[in-house]
């Protein structure tokens, strides 16, 4: 709802930052409106009340996106090549732009015409989350009522991984991910590594313990997980992991298969997926704590990027 | 409660083959044959429970739609999950050769594996999930595993090529995510039957389907939005294209039929049945007379499968829109269907015969393969009777679903719709009896310059080639299945 001035500010913030992402030639500041504009479309989603949405938002949309630019910003300094080569052809910006105006203004009427007291599922939700095992309606849907698609999504990113390392050379397969940091020792890094990580980590914890009765869960969770051990890694507190190494790729995929586990136990208990209503809340958080370890660890080795040669020290 | 089953598991094993590829590579090459064959003989087993008792449906959770997901099969899923099980096997069989390297573990043979097995199970999801979110997330399983397919080989251009298939991909994941949205708005559920009982012609639901379909279309490189296709298809290794160019571009296409003649038939005017007949036929034309001048056979084989994908939309004028109670409706419909089917087979076995000529004659140059037969008749043969099937030369697949679909538009009186099919066939011909004449001619000079391949490895394009056959020999029982389960009570046919 629009209902004070601050919506109403908030809302043209969020178009001019969009704008100013899209309409931008210097890659570097394009990046920086990006997050910018996660981070306002993550107050609107508060706005809206939709805590978990904001969460999710300000964590996966600004945040591991954000690196996730800058880190591919990064490597493209290094080939010089950060200035946007080619530009727009004028005409073919008009038509983009006459479409995307024409979408949104199609997409805005109809849904002004919508029943604006339509509740959608949450009748339903709020009429069987006492057997879902959880009291926070998001976590019911997603790791109960539609623990299906959370199982596929959580699997989505696995497969971005073997995508990343796919794209590693040959003769780097083997070699630790990512490249090798230099970090001055006691620099301003090195101490924000060591001080940083500890309440982090306090944090993703309880974003994953609180998932289930208020706003929190294991992506939420799982991306500041991945924070505080990306923190560390840049420090150097610990080298890299091996593109090979069991236990790695054992991390990676814990989570999942504690998912798919679960599910195919419900066979036990009347079918895939079913969780009997006395056992829910202890398999739903043990799902919840393992996928968000594995989650972290695969946000963590996504923005680290395929495994590279090890340059020789200078 | 077996049928439920065999519903989870075509999904459920695919899925736990793919965690055991990640962490145990050495045996990802066994692991990935058992788990296609455990797909195989659950999609078998869905087909006769499907044509003793009808549809399958089961309620994952125990929550039924629209609080919880539904899957379902019909005649039409199990078709294509034997189908996609079937081809899945064969090129897992075939990759064993270049995706199995002894010794210490290497990038291409420890990705594959895992890619190949989660594309499956998102084929199987798409072709059972009977929820629009749902969908959108199989695709994105789909869509990635694709992706990182087509940078198997490590080249720039391959890279290249991916990264340009997956912007097109992601943009028609947005389109369809905003039609999905825009329909929960509307009615609350993202359910196909629940959605499908109370469709209204309303603005949102217009502009919902419209949006999915431009989405759907987008994955399915419909003319003009092929551009993506043919780089990202002839840059990806050989077993890889097979699964790309025949299967995955078949689910986007699955879930635009079911959301036409399914879900909101009502709404499927002659508007919208037109314009995707006139892109189809379109891509038809196009597609063709690129294949023509292409000088790399895997490029043929590439713009052959934007030709043929264009078939796919001839359905829509055929057999939706006016068209939907009309006698001819059936054969159109299952004509369409059975084209997927016999192309899918036709077309992976060409790309594993291309794979095969590259490996003998290190290069996939026309001209550098002629007189390849002498060496590899074998294979020479399977490539021509896939090219039997593309053409829709008879006894094939492509036979059958060229003749219901050519009979459907003679009955309806869509000339144009006629003259497409026949031209369509016509310049298959053409650009499909070059890559054969220059196989089969002498040698220029003696001596070979082919290396010789083995045998058995020649048998896995052949028995796909044979598949493409055989679905129209024995087209009787594919065409009972694929009935089952139709709301459209057209069931009468020609």
């Amino acid at each position: 709802m629009i209902d004070s001035l601050f919506d109403l500010v908030l809302c043209a913030l969020i178009i001019f930052v969009a704008f100013a992402a899209v309409s931008g030639r210097d890659l570097f500041t394009a990046i920086v409106f990006f997050i910018v504009y996660g981070l306002m479309v993550a107050i609107a989603w508060l706005r809206l009340e939709a805590i978990d949405v904001a969460l999710a938002e300000a964590a996966i949309g600004a945040g591991l996106t954000g690196v996730l630019l800058l880190g591919a910003y990064g490597r493209f300094k290094n080939i010089d090549a950060a200035r946007m080569g080619s530009w727009v052809p004028l005409p073919v910006l008009i038509v983009i732009a006459l479409a995307a105006t024409g979408l949104s203004a199609a997409v805005g009427v109809v849904l002004i015409a919508l029943d604006p007291n339509g509740l959608g599922l949450i009748p339903a939700v709020n009429a069987n989350i006492a057997q879902s095992g959880v009291f926070n309606p998001v976590t019911a849907v997603l790791l109960n009522f539609r623990a299906y698609d959370t199982l596929l999504e959580s699997i989505v990113l696995v497969v971005a991984l073997v995508g990343v390392w796919t794209l590693a050379d040959n003769s780097a397969w083997g070699q630790r991910v990512g490249k090798t940091q230099s970090v001055r020792a006691n620099g301003v890094l090195q101490s924000f590594g060591r001080t940083l990580p500890p309440i982090g980590l306090m944090i993703g914890i309880y974003f994953v313990w609180a998932g289930s009765s208020q706003p929190g869960g294991a992506f939420q969770g799982g991306t500041i997980l991945a924070a505080v051990g990306l923190l560390s890694a840049m420090a150097g507190l610990f080298p890299p992991p091996r593109v090979n190494d069991a236990r790695l790729r054992l991390s990676v995929i814990a989570g999942p298969i504690l998912f798919l586990a679960v599910a195919i136990a419900g066979t036990a208990w009347g079918g895939m997926f079913v969780l009997p209503a006395d056992l829910a809340y202890g398999l739903i958080l043990a799902i919840e704590i393992v996928l968000a370890l594995s989650i972290a660890i695969t946000l963590m080795l996504l923005v680290l990027g395929p495994p590279e040669m090890t340059e020789t020290p200078q | 409660m077996p049928s439920s089953l065999a519903l989870t598991a075509i999904i459920g094993a695919p899925l736990l083959g793919f965690f055991m590829t990640i962490v145990w590579s050495r045996a990802a090459a066994v692991v990935a044959s058992l788990t296609s064959m455990v797909v195989l003989v659950a999609a078998v087993f869905l087909a006769v429970s499907v044509s003793a008792h009808g549809a399958v449906l089961t309620s994952l959770g125990g929550w039924d739609a629209p609080l919880g997901i539904e899957l379902a099969a019909d005649g039409l899923s199990v078709m294509f999950m034997i189908v996609s099980g079937a081809i899945v096997l064969v090129v897992g069989a075939y990759a064993q050769h270049e995706f199995v390297h002894p010794g210490t573990e290497t990038r291409s043979g420890f990705a594959f594996w895992p890619l190949m097995l989660v594309l499956l199970a998102a084929l199987n999801g798409i072709f059972v999930s009977r929820d629009f979110f749902n969908l959108y997330v199989c695709f994105e399983l789909l869509t990635l595993s694709a992706v990182a397919m087509v940078t198997l080989n490590g080249k720039t251009e391959s890279i290249t090529a991916a990264l340009r298939y997956l912007l097109f991909a992601l943009l028609g994941s947005i389109l369809y995510l905003l039609g999905a949205v825009l329909l929960y708005a509307q009615f609350g559920s993202l359910d196909m039957g629940v959605i499908g009982q109370s469709v209204s012609s309303s603005g949102a639901e217009i502009l919902a389907a419209g949006l999915m379909t431009a989405g759907l279309a987008l994955k399915t490189a419909l003319f003009p939005f092929h551009g993506w296709l043919p780089p990202a298809h002839s840059g990806a290794p050989p077993p890889a294209s097979a699964m790309l160019s025949s299967l995955v571009p078949k689910a986007s296409y699955f879930i635009t039929i079911r959301l036409w003649f399914d879900v909101m038939p009502e709404l499927a005017g002659n508007p919208l049945t037109l314009a995707l007949g006139g892109l189809g036929g379109a891509a038809i034309l196009y597609g063709s007379l690129q294949a023509i001048v292409q000088t790399r056979l895997k490029m043929v084989v590439a713009y052959s499968t934007v030709a043929q994908l264009g078939y796919l939309f001839i359905v829509f004028p055929l057999a939706g829109g006016d068209s939907a109670a009309q006698p001819w409706s059936a054969g159109a419909w299952t004509g369409g269907m059975l084209h997927a089917l016999s192309h899918a087979l036709a077309k992976s076995a060409m790309f594993l015969c291309a794979g095969l000529f590259i490996i003998s004659a290190r290069t996939d140059d026309l001209e550098a393969l002629r007189g390849i037969a002498q060496t590899m008749p074998m294979t020479a043969f399977a490539f021509t009777l896939a090219a039997i099937s593309l053409l829709g030369l008879p006894p094939s697949g492509g036979f059958i679903a060229k003749y219901l679909m050519l009979t459907s538009a003679f009955a309806s009186g869509g000339w144009i719709w006629a003259f497409l099919i026949l031209a369509g066939g016509l310049l298959a011909a053409l650009y499909l009896y070059r890559p054969v004449r220059i196989m089969l001619s002498l040698p220029k000079q003696p001596g070979q310059p082919f290396k010789p391949i083995s045998r058995w490895w020649q048998v896995a394009p052949l028995v796909l080639a044979l598949g493409a056959v055989f679905l129209g020999i024995g087209s009787n029982e594919p065409y009972a299945l694929l009935q089952i389960g139709r709301p459209v009570a057209a069931e009468t046919g020609l």
